[in-house]
């Protein structure tokens, strides 16, 4: 093999948008894709959701079925881990002893879960892979008391398909309230009251003391006011961390996350980085999205520049999350705001839009799709924002994108 | 086996022999059919499979809800009466012959 081809580290959505939108852009070297699960590249997203509930099949989440990577050349690589980066030589090390030589390489190696002290017992899991959601599918037998430690969306989404499979669910939240992150106190408020609602029993405020156990297997929690839960099992839902060991090994500037800059490129020029393990310029400073929409079209970016391209990535932030019968859906980041208006819409719709000034930071829209579309374009356009307007039910969201 | 036939925007045409059980969105997905995004994997949460069903179809799909509706009240170019979202549609044995033609982009 005369072409070094392209590598990617990661077969999550990032690595695999990049290794397809490369051949869609024509590539016709060699690619390949190592990842680390015995399963071909598939959307987390349903796995707290719609594949936990038993209501979508293993198949339907593959995002290819298993001949597409043969079909258009690609190397996939399951089960596979690279251990180095060599960067003079340019070539990866992996689990195998094998060197990979590489022309371009692409990190796409994702972020993992934060472990809970006495993550080691038994009925402890975890909420990120394939093999986490059937171990936790497996585990959630109606009846059963679970107590889901974090009040973000993997938690709250883990709460609730716990509660949907009969199980009796407390819910903890070391921050005064849910959400505490990411939302605002109208937005916590709204999922407080539908677990609430739904019986989880969710305390805010509290965090976890330790772990009990009895003969390796998890027996309840003592809590950060003294008190004592019995629990069959645990979920943490405390966040993630990138991975970006490899990259720092190699020597390579990581700040929360593999540090890219607005071409999605390393401080190496052959090594580009995408998708939850990369930290990127944004307004002045840096960030690090957890989203599917931010792995496709960073990593379809990277694959482009790794041509050639010089394209600038632009992030266009966008989230969801169905909990219970509510659809969440989320334009923008919230990060700099002064208020939040809130905007009620028919039925359950309802909608909390941030500003900083007049000018529109992000939109949660509960069960409100016509809000997010509206949100999502308003932001892409920029400009001012008439807040008067989006508090007044009556009125026409299209007015804020006329003229 | 149920059969679907999806056009390109050039007019190019793919037929192919889908399970039921499967959405419209997913056949598209597993059989590589260019211009089918589906970016949030079938949740109705970024109308990116949006399609324009052939006439003579439209009355024989099941009806959009709410939330595909105002999704593709947004979409590129959608049509009022011929777009639909396809991670909605499931395929059904009602379904054989179906014919859906992509739009130029989904976004």
């Amino acid at each position: 093999m005369t072409d070094k081809g392209v590598v990617i580290i990661g077969a999550g959505q990032a690595g695999f948008s990049a290794a397809s939108k490369l051949r869609d852009l024509g590539h016709g070297g060699p690619i390949t894709l190592i990842g680390n699960e015995p399963a071909p590249p598939y959307q987390r997203p349903p796995l707290s959701k719609a594949y936990l509930l038993g209501e979508m099949a293993r198949e339907r989440l593959f995002l290819r079925p298993p001949g597409f990577y043969a079909e258009r050349d690609i190397t996939l690589l399951t089960g596979c881990t690279a251990t180095e980066i060599r960067r003079e030589a340019r070539q990866v090390v992996l689990s195998d002893g094998n060197a990979l030589p590489y022309r371009r390489l692409l990190l796409a190696t994702g972020a993992r879960p934060r472990l809970l002290p006495g993550a080691d017992l038994d009925g402890v899991l975890v909420m990120r892979s394939l093999a986490d959601a059937d171990r936790l599918a497996q585990a959630c037998q109606p009846g059963l008391r679970l107590l889901v430690v974090g009040g973000g969306y993997i938690g709250l989404e883990a709460a609730a398909s716990a509660v949907k499979l009969g199980l009796r669910v407390t819910l903890i939240e070391a921050a005064p309230r849910i959400l505490n992150r990411v939302a605002a106190p109208q937005t916590s408020d709204y999922f407080r009251d539908l677990h609430l609602s739904r019986g989880v029993d969710l305390r805010e405020g509290v965090g976890l003391a330790h772990l009990t156990g009895a003969g390796g297997r998890v027996t309840g929690a003592v809590l950060t006011d003294g008190s004592e839960l019995p629990a069959d099992l645990v979920v943490a839902g405390i966040g993630v961390l990138p991975n970006i060991e490899l990259a720092q090994a190699a020597g390579l500037t990581c700040e929360n996350g593999i540090s890219t800059d607005e071409y999605c490129r390393t401080a190496d020029p052959a090594i580009f980085a995408a998708g939850d393990c990369t930290s990127f310029p944004w307004r002045g400073g840096r960030i690090r999205l957890e989203s599917v929409g931010n792995a496709i079209d960073q990593a379809e970016v990277a694959a482009a520049n790794m041509l050639g391209a010089g394209q600038v990535y632009q992030a266009k932030p966008w989230f969801w999350s169905d909990q219970f019968d509510v659809k969440l859906q989320i334009a923008g980041l919230s990060g700099a705001h002064d208020r939040v208006v809130t905007r009620l819409g028919a039925g359950p719709a309802r909608s909390h839009w941030y500003f900083d000034g007049d000018r529109l930071q992000a939109v949660d829209a509960m069960n409100d799709p016509r809000v997010f579309m509206v949100a999502k374009r308003v932001l892409e356009r920029g400009g001012p924002v008439d807040a008067a307007l989006v508090a007044d039910p009556a009125s026409d969201l299209r007015a804020l994108l006329a003229g | 086996m149920v059969s679907i036939t999806y056009i390109e925007a050039d007019g190019t045409a793919h037929k192919v022999e889908l399970a039921p059980g499967l959405t419209v969105m997913e056949g598209a997905r597993d059989n590589g059919i260019p211009g089918i995004h589906a970016d949030c994997g079938g949740a109705c949460s970024c109308s990116t499979c949006h399609v324009y069903v052939a006439a003579e179809w439209i009355e024989r799909l099941p009806p959009r809800d709410d939330l595909e509706q105002d999704m593709l009240e947004f979409a590129w170019e959608p049509d009022p009466v011929r777009s639909r979202l396809t991670c909605q549609i499931k395929v059904t044995p009602e379904l054989d012959g179906l014919v859906v033609t992509l739009p130029e982009r989904q976004a």
